[in-house]
């Protein structure tokens, strides 16, 4: 039986689509249960969008709690599997908070995982699946990406401590330059050691635009190889319709405790924040005594509920 | 067509006015009217007046494209919005004030009352100090006299009314001025105009 669209809101239109489209890419169903051990959150807060956590005790006494994120349980309950590529996609709902006005809300997310022998190849297509998802959303769209081991290391090499990197990571994060330039003065930083962070962020745009002077600025700082990657990232679309939806910008940030390599952010316009969000997570992997590699991304389709009233949208 | 949310107040008229000598002026915005937004298609902007705490909320939530907000607001609210300019206007200090005189006895918890309760609690955690905050809306100064807090966390511009309320400034904890903030998506969309506007604002922001 066929359910026709109109019986359906924007969210479950999309999110259905989207397990289309990762279905054709050979993307296999997770599904979870919604409940979890506390325990796995409370030891990796800070990849959590907050520290609030719905918990409960269960029958046999154990501490369990309302699942706020998906990436965590697909990590925990899978293994190594050296050579191989284990890719997966999940539609599920998620109990986070948001905002301490707005207290615990139900969100739906729809997202992919793609583990194991990840290697430039795997980057590259789940890349070009976050801009086919953001296209299946609306027409104007545009997918930010970034390397965070470049960011990493233009920070690093000027932060004396790790407050101070945190604080001019924060800053980053929000293009703001004139806060890394009074971060540097205020923690005694030479006067103009900065300026090629400064030059690093100031980069942004198309990627046939920005990338050559992006690789020139990371041969000189000594990370040539990061820059290469993020240039072969892009290099998919070059020459295709999605080239000029895709910007670098290195102020798509993310924790480097659990993020690495290239990180990415999606916007479509008439929704007021980044509707996906993903990257390679192999720090998570390690800490989470996983050897393998890893690369996903997740769509917030609370955040398209109110997308077919915006002209243009393709929901 | 940029939108455009401006603080109500002096502070409002001072940073449109640098908006203004910027190219971006709507006479319109400075006349007594009733009229709440305010359009020049041929530069390209929207304004409107709102009350300067909500200025962020406007942006964070795409109603603005840009917006000017003072830093203590920013910290205080945390908005996941874009700094792009610090302008340099409205500028003051976030401070500890406490009664002339005053000694921390470091054996109680401080009472500390504020409008800005995580400013006050991001600073104290810095400092390891235990505290109890007294969260107030108004009059903060008057805490402190009726022995409600031991001490205040609130912005400081002159020092006159906590002078002639006898009392004192005993730590700055951060400079604050006015922001030039943006909202990330509309940024995607719109960097040339927002792009055009930082430049020519950059232009007329003061360097003292």
């Amino acid at each position: 039986m066929m359910i026709e669209d109109q019986v359906m809101d924007a969210q479950e239109r999309i999110g259905f689509r989207l397990r289309g489209l990762y279905n054709g890419y050979g993307y296999s169903r997770y599904r979870m249960g919604k409940f979890e051990e506390y325990d796995l959150y409370s030891r990796n807060k800070d990849f959590l969008f907050s520290d609030s956590v719905i918990t409960f005790t269960d029958t046999n006494g154990r501490l369990m709690a309302l699942k706020p994120d998906v990436t965590l349980s697909i990590v925990k309950n899978g293994r190594d599997n050296p050579g191989q590529i284990r890719k997966v996609y999940y539609h599920e709902n998620v109990y986070r908070v948001t905002s301490a006005e707005d207290g615990f809300r139900e969100q739906t997310q729809v997202g992919v995982e793609c583990m194991g022998d990840v290697d430039g190849a795997c980057v590259a297509e789940v890349l070009k699946l976050a801009a086919e998802s953001l296209k299946l959303c609306a027409d104007e769209f545009v997918l930010e990406v970034s390397h965070l081991d470049i960011l990493s290391s233009f920070v690093d090499g000027i932060a004396p401590d790790a407050a101070t990197r945190e604080a001019i990571l924060h800053c980053a994060g929000e293009k703001n330059l004139h806060g890394i330039r009074r971060i540097c003065r205020e923690n005694g930083i030479a006067e103009g050691a900065e300026e090629p962070l400064i030059q690093l962020l100031s980069l942004y745009g198309a990627p046939k635009a920005v990338m050559p002077k992006i690789r020139a600025l990371a041969d000189e700082n000594g990370v040539g190889e990061a820059a290469a990657e993020l240039g072969r990232a892009v290099a998919g679309f070059a020459g295709t319709p999605m080239e000029n939806k895709i910007r670098v910008d290195f102020s798509a940030t993310g924790d480097t405790k659990y993020y690495n390599g290239i990180a990415f952010k999606g916007f479509i316009s008439g929704v007021p924040g980044s509707v996906l969000s993903g990257g390679q997570y192999d720090h998570l992997m390690r800490r989470m005594g996983r050897r393998d590699k890893a690369v996903g991304f997740a769509v917030f389709l609370n955040m398209l509920e109110r997308l077919n009233e915006e002209a243009g949208t393709n929901a | 067509m940029l939108n455009i949310a401006l603080p109500k107040g002096r502070l409002g008229e001072k940073v449109y006015a640098m908006f203004a000598g910027a190219g971006f002026e709507c006479p319109a915005l400075l006349e007594n009217s009733r009229k709440l937004i305010f359009d020049n298609e041929e530069a390209g902007v929207r304004y409107f007046w709102v009350k300067p705490s909500d200025v962020a909320i406007y942006v964070e939530r795409g109603a603005a494209d840009i917006g000017v907000a003072g830093k203590d607001i920013l910290l205080e609210y945390r908005p996941d919005v874009y700094e792009l300019l610090d302008l340099n206007v409205g500028k003051c200090r976030m401070a500890v004030a406490a009664p002339e005189g005053f000694k921390d006895n470091q054996d109680r918890t401080l009472r500390v009352a504020t409008k800005f309760s995580r400013i006050a609690r991001d600073y104290y955690t810095s400092l390891g100090r235990d505290i109890d905050i007294i969260h107030l809306n108004g009059s903060i100064e008057i805490a402190p006299i009726l022995g409600l807090s031991d001490v205040i966390v609130d912005i400081v511009e002159t020092g006159t009314t906590l002078r002639e309320n006898h009392l004192e400034v005993i730590e700055t904890i951060v400079p604050i001025s006015a922001r030039l903030i943006a909202n990330k998506a509309g940024f995607k969309f719109k960097t040339e105009p927002i792009e055009r506007l930082v430049n020519e604002l950059r232009k007329e922001v003061s360097q003292e």
